[in-house]
Order: structure tokens, then C-alpha cells, then sequence
């Protein structure tokens, strides 16, 4: 098996996998039907995405796994997501800033990726794409308009931004997958794309009349599989219905 | 305080009930006319657009959409239906249904 491959796409997937199980968890409780509607579609979007990784990755492993497998299946130590995808919906504010945060990374990701010489993975991302740059701009504009708009809501939002930056440096830290990716023309060099993200994010935030954060110390682990206290509880969720009922199907 | 800012500042106001009401029309494909879908709350035009993406488009049900705030919309009166349409009831001649049209013509 090609296990640096195999550990690159996990790395991807993980990524989007508990990305929309937290933006899932709002289905039904957004704070308005249309919002509620609008994350729980961009939730579905990265559902999908994370489908189709998980489905090379099983072809790849060759061991039987499926795609529910791999994704359902695995210990908390053996997910590779970053640490701010994870983080909890702690209020509306706090939903936006981290798919925000996500978001721009998102798109600058998949527009390397597309150009990879691994011709499933440029597929993939340029599938994604489209869906990437729909949800940064949602979260662009929910950005502005609760950074511009009453002072509760200003100062909701930028409490939010501050809480989540800690997580931000992560995104470019490499694995030892990324470089052997990296090397052979598979994988994005995410450290190249530090620059233009936080240019992004202090674009919108600039103009949402936020402040960037000027904060240099930053969290990390979660590339390692060393989460925060809330990624359990997430799991137990996600989980829940493959290791009560195994190898179920719909 | 700039015209963006007064515009946010008078156009978000963070109780939801306190949206507005607008309007969505979706054309299904080219060449079709837009067709009222129903309607949805949203803080400005661009959000409703946006609105009506996700609650009315996301199974693939358009290529265009036009979002219009209810309250600009006349409408008749349900009151004056006698007046407004019953009068075309018995003039059937209105219709044009009285030609004999040749076989070759289709689609009339």
C-alpha cells in the first residue's frame, strides 16, 4: 500500500469529515430556517467531499476497509484533523469565525490541489472547488455583516476570531506525509500558502471593521491526532451509529 | 460613518423576526420564464439571494434568481374579484378559439 498517499488523503478528509459533522450538529438548530438550511447544505457539500477521499483511500488500503470503515471506525488518536475544525458551536459567532478561518485555507488548498500529478486528487479538488467557493463566501459575508453590525454582535464576532486564531498556525505545519507528497508532486506545500491566507483573513476582517489578531502563540497537535477535550465527545456522536449497529447500511 | 456602515447598521438587525419578507423567483432553465417559489426572511438583497440559493436551488431546480422585498409587491384585492375578474368569465369570444386552423399548424 502506498502509505504516505494513504496518510496525505486522511489528512484531507479529516479535515472536512469533522468540519461537517460540527456544521451538521446545526440541523435544526440554526438560528434561522434559512441559516439553519444554508449550514446543514454546506455540511452535506463536505460530507460528499469527504466521500470521495475516503473511497480512494479504501481502494488504496486494500484491506477489506470501506469508506465508513476508515471514516467511522478509527480511535480518536488515529484522526488527523486540526484542531480548529473541531472546536464546538459555541454560539453563532464562534460557527462562522471557524468555517471562515477554515475556509480560506479551503480554497487556496484545493486550488494547489488540483494541479497534483495525482490525477484522483486533482479530480477531487476540482470537484470541491466550486462547493469551497461558495462557503467562503457565505462566511465572508456573515463575517462582515456581524463585524459591521450592531455592537453586540462586533463584539461576538471578534471574540470569536481571538479564540480561534490559536488554531490558525496549524493549517501550515507539514506532516511527514506532506513531504513525501510534496516531493512527488502529489501533495500541497501548505506552507507557501501562509502568506496569501492571512492576507485573505485580514482583508475581510478589515473590511468586517474587525481587528486581527496579533496573538503568536499558537495550538497544535491535532495533525498528530492529539486533540482537544472536545473531539471525544464529537466522535462519541459521529460514531455512534457504525459501532452501535455495525457494518450497517442505509 | 460610511454609507456601507449606515446601510449595515440599518439593514442588520440581529433579531431574525425582524427580517424582512422577500420574494424568490427561480427560472428552472433557459429559455423559461422565472416562476414564484416562495418566500424567505433576509436582512438585505444580497442575503436573500443567498437565502434563496440554499433553501430553494440546492436540488438543482434553477439557473437564475430574482429576490423582490414582499412589501414591494402590489397586489389585487381578494375584495374586488367580482369587478377585477369575473366579468371575463362570459366572454369566451376573448379566446382565441373560434379559427379552424389547418392540420399542418401544431403546438396551438
Amino acid at each position: 500500500m502506498k502509505q504516505n498517499l494513504y496518510n496525505y488523503i486522511l489528512g484531507i478528509a479529516d479535515n472536512s469529515l469533522i468540519l461537517a459533522q460540527r456544521m451538521g450538529e446545526l440541523c435544526g438548530h440554526g438560528p434561522s430556517l434559512e441559516t439553519d438550511i444554508a449550514c446543514t447544505n454546506i455540511s452535506l457539500d463536505l460530507f460528499g467531499q469527504v466521500r470521495s477521499y475516503f473511497q480512494y483511500a479504501s481502494k488504496l488500503a486494500g484491506d477489506g476497509r470501506t469508506e465508513d470503515d476508515i471514516a467511522m471506525l478509527r480511535q480518536e488518536r488515529e484522526y488527523v484533523n486540526v484542531l480548529l475544525v473541531e472546536q464546538p458551536n459555541t454560539d453563532f459567532a464562534y460557527t462562522i469565525a471557524r468555517h471562515f478561518l477554515f475556509d480560506v485555507y479551503h480554497l487556496l488548498f484545493l486550488t494547489e490541489l488540483e494541479k497534483s500529478k495525482d490525477l484522483t486528487l486533482s479530480a477531487i479538488a476540482k470537484k470541491c472547488i466550486k462547493e469551497v467557493r461558495y462557503h467562503e463566501r457565505f462566511t465572508s459575508d456573515w463575517i462582515k455583516r456581524l463585524g459591521d453590525g450592531t455592537a453586540e454582535s462586533k463584539a461576538k464576532i471578534q471574540e470569536a476570531i481571538n479564540d480561534l486564531w490559536t488554531y490558525t498556525d496549524e493549517l501550515f505545519h507539514q506532516t511527514g506525509a506532506d513531504k513525501a507528497m510534496v516531493a512527488e508532486g502529489i501533495g500541497v506545500d501548505v506552507t507557501k500558502l501562509k502568506e496569501a491566507y492571512y492576507e485573505k483573513v485580514n482583508e475581510v476582517l478589515t473590511e468586517a471593521t474587525l481587528e486581527t489578531p496579533e496573538s503568536k502563540y499558537f495550538q497544535k497537535g491535532g495533525k498528530k491526532g492529539i486533540h482537544t477535550e472536545h473531539m471525544g465527545y464529537l466522535l462519541a456522536e459521529l460514531q455512534y451509529m457504525q459501532r452501535a449497529y455495525p457494518n450497517m447500511e442505509w | 460613518m460610511s454609507e456601507l456602515q449606515l446601510r449595515f447598521q440599518i439593514q442588520i438587525q440581529i433579531h431574525m423576526k425582524k427580517w424582512p419578507l422577500w420574494e424568490v423567483f427561480v427560472r428552472s432553465k433557459n429559455g423559461l420564464e422565472h416562476r414564484h417559489f416562495g418566500s424567505l426572511h433576509a436582512a438585505d438583497a444580497d442575503m436573500a439571494l443567498e437565502n434563496a440559493r440554499d433553501v430553494y436551488t440546492r436540488r438543482n431546480e434553477g439557473v437564475s434568481i430574482w429576490v423582490v422585498e414582499s412589501k414591494n409587491i402590489t397586489a389585487s384585492n381578494p375584495e374586488h374579484n367580482g369587478e377585477m375578474f369575473e366579468p371575463a368569465q362570459d366572454k369566451v369570444y376573448r379566446h382565441p378559439t373560434f379559427y379552424d386552423l389547418p392540420d399542418e399548424v401544431k403546438h396551438m
